[in-house]
């Protein structure tokens, strides 16, 4: 894809290249928009290029596209009622075993 | 009686972890688009089909009346199949339908209308696919039902006679 050169910023182009790796390309399967060469993932990649000329921050582009299609269009979850179980597990799993750990070696001895 | 507790609290946890990842099989696995939301049509400035004039999409939106926003494109295959039935739409002059030409040449596009009929009373040009994502569309064909500036229902895909009815339902 060309971009005009005055676009061409190196710091600009990793954070698009770090917001489209976290969208998902809805119409294809298991690729992000990055990866994707789709129509949807193309236009997708212009609107980021877009907002972020605007001044937007990543996660206001994040809310934007939530707001146009929803949830799954973000690869890295945030923390809500659908995905606590997904957050808090692991940290649970890991004071239980470590409890375990403690009662069964620790207050033995 | 200590030791007792814990190999319990292990079965009680490994339990609802169990029951938690049960559950999660019956959810679906194919992603299914929300196509039952209202929301606000997005706001946005582009170029009218004919004439290339600038418009706004306030100018093509009024309040209290039933509008069929349908992405086409002359590419696209499907949107030949369902374009028939967005003649008929038409005819029964019950809805104005408005006309999405998405990532297209117009050329194409012109000889897409002559050799089948044009059934938009208005139609604007997206031609990088950039107003689409605005609606929050998917691709070409695509239609939106909206009613005072807000999306009732949205149909991803080629429209059949069974959605037209649907849409007829929707304006009685």
């Amino acid at each position: 894809m060309l971009f005009p050169l005055s676009i061409i910023n190196a710091e600009e182009n990793d954070k698009r290249n770090k917001i489209t790796k976290n969208l998902r390309c809805l119409i294809c399967q298991g690729q992000s928009v990055y990866d994707s060469d789709s129509e949807f993932a193309n236009s997708l990649k212009i609107v980021v290029d877009k907002k972020l000329q605007e001044g937007l921050s990543e996660d206001q582009i994040y809310e934007y596209f939530k707001t146009k299609y929803g949830e799954w269009i973000l690869y890295d979850p945030g923390l809500n009622k659908n995905t606590y179980i997904l957050w808090l597990l692991p940290i649970l799993i890991f004071l239980i075993g470590g409890a375990i750990i403690y009662k069964s070696f620790i207050v033995k001895k | 009686m200590k030791n007792k507790i814990l190999p319990f609290s292990v079965i009680i946890i490994f339990g609802i972890i169990f029951f938690i990842f049960y559950k999660g099989l019956e959810d679906s696995k194919i992603y299914t688009p929300d196509v039952n939301t209202k929301k606000e049509i997005p706001v946005f400035n582009t170029k009218e089909f004919f004439s290339g004039e600038n418009v706004k999409s306030s100018s093509i939106f009024e309040l209290d009346k039933v509008y069929l926003l349908n992405i086409w494109s002359s590419w696209c295959v499907p949107c030949r199949q369902e374009h028939p039935l967005l003649m008929n739409l038409n005819l029964e002059n019950k809805l104005n339908i408005i006309g999405m030409n998405y990532k297209d040449n117009l050329k194409n596009a012109e000889n897409f209308l002559k050799e089948l009929g044009n059934p938009y009373k208005e139609i604007f040009i997206d031609l990088d696919g950039t107003i689409a994502i605005e609606w929050g569309a998917y691709g070409v064909p695509e239609s939106f039902l909206i009613y005072n500036n807000e999306i009732i229902k949205k149909y991803i895909g080629p429209l059949n006679q069974e959605l037209v009815d649907e849409i007829n339902l929707f304006i009685k």
